[in-house]
C-alpha cells in the first residue's frame, strides 16, 4: 500500500514538473464583461467574441511563443461588483491589461483602480468621458456616443428636418446619448422641440408620444436599448405618426427588428459597419476583418456577430499587436498601444495617440435603414 | 388638440388600468381567503405571456390553443406554489407568509430566466395590429380584446362569488375563517381553489397584454406591484372597487406621464399607494374596519 502510493506521487510529480517545463508562461490578460444582468446583450456577445479571437490566436502559435490566457469574470453590469473584479485580476490573477468594462457606469467606477495599480484597461463602453479628459492608462474601443449623434445631425441637416423632438431612456446610455444631443444641437442647425424620457422596463409610451405629436418636430430621436426603442417604433405606427423615427446606436442588432416587427421599417440609426459588412464597397479597409469576424463568429456560436461584440474583438486585436511590438509589461503595452496608427478593426480604422484615447473617428459609423426587416446603408 | 391628446391619454390609461385590474382582482382573492398578499401573483402574470410563447413556438400550437394551454400550466404552478410554499406552514403569521410569497416570486423569477433567457420577446397580436381611430385618438384591436376580456372575467367572477355554493363560501372564508370551519367549509381547499382563480386570472392578464409590451422573464416584478397599488386603492374588494382602482391608477399613470412628466410615470403610481395608505387605508371603496371593544 505505501510503496503503491509512493510510486504514484513519483509518477505525478514527474509528470507535473515535466509539464510545466515545457511551456513558456501565458500571457494572462483579464476582461471584466457584463455577461449576466442588464447589460447582458453587451457582455454576452463581447465575452463571446473575445474567447473566440485569442483561440485563434492561440492556434496559431500565440504571440512570440507565448499563449494568452483569458481570464474573464461577470459583473453582471454592477459597477460595485466591477471594481471588486477588477483589484482582483490585478492582485489575485496578475492580469497584464484589462479589456472591459460593458457599460459605461462600471468603466467610471473601474478606472481609478486601474490608474492606482498602473494597468492599462481597454473599454468596450461608449460614453466619452471615458476618454475625455484623458486618462494615462485608460483606452476604449466603442465608438463615442457623441459620434453617433453628429451622423444623425448631419444627415438631418442635410435633409432640412431640422426640428427634432428627443425621447430617451432614464439611464447611463439615455442620459448620455440626451447631453449629446443637446449640446450638439447648434452646431449643426437642429431646434430641439421637446425633450421627453422613458423608463427601461417601461412597457408603454404611447403618453410620450402623444405629446410629441402635438409640437409638430419633423424628426424623433430615441435613445436607448432593447426593448424600449421597439415598444417606442410599435406605439408610432399605433398613433399613427409619421415623422421620420431615427434611433441610437444601442439598437444596431438583428434583435431590435425582430422586436418591433413590422414598425421598425424606416427607421434610421447610425451603426458599426458590421450590420452591412456584406454589402461594404471592397475598397473599405474594414471589409476583410469585418467579414472574418462575422463569419467565424457564425461558425462557433451559431449566431450573428453583431457590433456589441466587436468591441471585444478590437479590444484583444489591439492588445495582440501591442505584444507582437515586443511589449510584456504593463507599462510597455500602454506604450505600444497609444502607438496604434491605422488598425482597421470591427469598429472602425483606430489610431490612438497621446491625445487621443478613443481612436476612432467620423467614418466609424455608417447610417443605415431597416428595409425588408434586414439593413442597408442610407447614401 | 389638446382633447385629443387627453382622450389618447385616456385611452392607454384605461387599458394598462384594466391589466392592473386584474392583476389586483388576484392579490384580493387570495388576501380575502387567506389574508396572504401574494407577492408572487406578477410572476403568474410573466408566466402566462412567456408561456404562450412556448406553446405557439416550440409546439406550433394555433392560438385559441395555446392560451388555455398557457394558462393551464400557470394554474398548475400556482397549485404546486400552495401545495408546497404555504400549506406545510405551521406558524402562518403575516411576516412568514410574506417572506414566502416574495421568495416563491424570486424563485419563479429565477427559473423562468432560466428556461426563456434574459431577452424580450415579442408575441404576435391577436387579430392584427391596424391602429382603430376614435375621436382624435387611436388604440389597437389588441386594446380591445383587453377590454372585452376583462369585462368578460369581471363578470364570471361575479357570477361565481355570487350565484355558486363554492364562491360563496370562499366569500364567508373571508368574513370569518372560523366561523365558516365551523359550518363545515373547508378552508383549505378554499385557498387552493383561491390560488387557481387568481393564477389563471394572472395568467390570462399577462395573455393579453404581452402582444402590446412584449414579454421577458422580469415583467413581473413591476406589473405585480402596480397590480397591488391597485387592489390597494380598491380596498382589496374582489369586485368592482378593485377594477375601478386599477383604471384610476392607469389613467393618472397615463396622464401624469403625458401633462406632467414622462420621468416620474413609475413614480406617479408609487405616490398614489402611499396617500392611499396614509389617507385612506381601507381604499377609496371600502368601509373602515371597525373592532368591537
Amino acid at each position: 500500500m505505501n510503496v503503491k502510493v509512493m510510486i504514484l506521487v513519483i509518477a505525478a510529480a514527474t509528470l507535473l514538473f515535466s509539464a510545466v517545463s515545457f511551456a513558456a508562461a501565458p500571457i494572462k490578460i483579464g476582461a471584466l464583461f457584463a455577461v449576466t444582468g442588464p447589460a447582458a446583450f453587451l457582455g454576452e456577445p463581447e465575452r463571446n467574441s473575445a474567447r473566440m479571437v485569442i483561440d485563434e490566436i492561440n492556434k496559431a502559435g500565440g504571440v512570440k511563443g507565448r499563449k494568452l490566457e483569458l481570464v474573464a469574470y461577470d459583473t453582471a453590469g454592477d459597477a460595485t461588483k466591477a471594481v471588486q473584479l477588477a483589484t482582483k485580476l490585478i492582485k489575485d490573477d496578475k492580469v497584464v491589461a484589462i479589456i472591459g468594462p460593458s457599460t459605461t457606469g462600471e468603466t467610471m467606477a473601474v478606472i481609478p483602480v486601474t490608474e492606482k495599480e498602473q494597468i492599462p484597461l481597454i473599454s468596450c463602453s461608449a460614453g466619452s468621458k471615458i476618454t475625455d479628459p484623458i486618462k494615462k492608462w485608460v483606452f476604449k474601443t466603442a465608438q463615442n456616443d457623441a459620434l453617433a449623434v453628429g451622423k444623425i445631425y448631419e444627415y438631418l441637416q442635410k435633409t432640412k428636418q431640422t426640428k427634432v423632438s428627443i425621447l430617451s431612456v432614464s439611464d447611463g446610455f439615455g442620459a448620455s446619448g440626451r447631453e449629446q444631443l443637446k449640446s450638439q444641437a447648434a452646431k449643426y442647425g437642429i431646434t430641439i422641440v421637446s425633450d421627453d424620457t422613458y423608463g427601461p422596463k417601461d412597457t408603454d409610451m404611447t403618453a410620450q408620444l402623444t405629446k410629441i405629436r402635438g409640437t409638430h418636430a419633423q424628426a424623433i430621436i430615441c435613445w436607448g436599448t432593447n426593448p424600449g426603442p421597439a415598444v417606442i417604433a410599435k406605439n408610432v405606427r399605433q398613433l399613427g405618426i409619421k415623422t421620420p423615427l431615427f434611433m441610437s446606436h444601442g439598437v444596431s442588432s438583428k434583435k431590435f427588428i425582430e422586436l418591433a416587427g413590422e414598425a421598425a421599417e424606416g427607421i434610421k440609426l447610425p451603426s458599426g459597419k458590421v450590420v452591412v459588412a456584406d454589402v461594404l464597397p471592397g475598397s473599405d479597409k474594414q471589409k476583410k476583418p469585418l467579414m472574418a469576424f462575422v463569419m467565424d463568429y457564425q461558425k462557433h456560436y451559431k449566431a450573428e456577430g453583431d457590433h456589441f461584440g466587436g468591441h471585444a474583438w478590437d479590444a484583444v486585436m489591439l492588445l495582440r499587436n501591442a505584444l507582437e511590438n515586443g511589449a510584456d509589461t504593463a507599462a510597455a503595452i500602454r506604450d505600444q498601444l497609444e502607438k496604434t496608427r491605422s488598425f482597421a478593426g470591427i469598429g472602425g480604422s483606430f489610431n490612438y495617440s497621446p491625445q487621443d484615447h478613443a481612436g476612432l473617428g467620423k467614418d466609424a459609423f455608417v447610417l443605415v435603414e431597416v428595409k425588408n426587416k434586414d439593413w442597408v446603408i442610407v447614401k | 388638440m389638446q382633447f385629443d391628446q387627453i382622450l389618447q391619454y385616456t385611452l392607454s390609461g384605461l387599458s394598462t388600468g384594466a391589466i392592473y385590474a386584474l392583476i389586483g382582482i388576484g392579490f384580493s382573492i387570495i388576501y380575502n381567503a387567506t389574508g396572504i398578499i401574494n407577492f408572487a401573483q406578477g410572476e403568474f402574470v410573466m408566466l402566462g405571456g412567456l408561456l404562450t410563447l412556448s406553446c405557439l413556438e416550440l409546439l406550433k400550437l394555433p392560438l385559441w390553443a395555446a392560451v388555455p394551454c398557457a394558462v393551464a400550466v400557470s394554474t398548475l404552478v400556482g397549485i404546486l406554489f400552495e401545495r408546497l410554499a404555504i400549506r406545510p406552514l405551521r406558524q402562518p403569521t403575516p411576516i412568514n407568509l410574506v417572506i414566502i410569497t416574495i421568495g416563491g416570486s424570486i424563485l419563479i423569477r429565477g427559473l423562468a430566466m432560466l428556461v426563456w433567457g434574459k431577452d424580450t420577446h415579442a408575441v404576435p397580436p391577436f387579430s392584427g395590429d391596424t391602429p382603430i381611430a376614435i375621436g382624435g385618438a387611436t388604440i389597437l384591436p389588441q386594446h380591445l380584446w383587453i377590454f372585452a376580456i376583462t369585462l368578460i372575467i369581471i363578470f364570471i367572477n361575479k357570477v361565481y362569488f355570487y350565484r355558486t355554493i363554492s364562491g360563496k363560501a370562499m366569500r364567508a372564508c373571508s368574513y370569518n375563517r372560523r366561523a365558516a370551519g365551523l359550518v363545515g367549509i373547508d378552508v383549505k381547499r378554499m385557498v387552493l381553489f383561491s390560488f387557481i382563480i387568481s393564477s389563471a386570472m394572472g395568467a390570462v392578464a399577462g395573455i393579453i397584454v404581452a402582444p402590446l409590451t412584449m414579454t421577458a422573464y422580469d415583467v413581473g416584478v413591476m406589473l405585480g406591484l402596480k397590480g397591488f397599488c391597485a387592489a390597494i386603492i380598491g380596498g382589496m374588494s374582489s369586485g368592482a372597487s378593485t377594477v375601478i382602482g386599477g383604471l384610476i391608477l392607469g389613467v393618472l399613470e397615463s396622464l401624469g406621464a403625458g401633462l406632467i412628466s414622462s420621468g416620474y410615470k413609475d413614480a406617479i403610481a408609487f405616490i398614489i399607494l402611499l396617500l392611499i395608505l396614509f389617507i385612506r387605508p381601507q381604499g377609496l371603496f371600502g368601509k373602515a374596519d371597525s373592532e368591537r371593544v
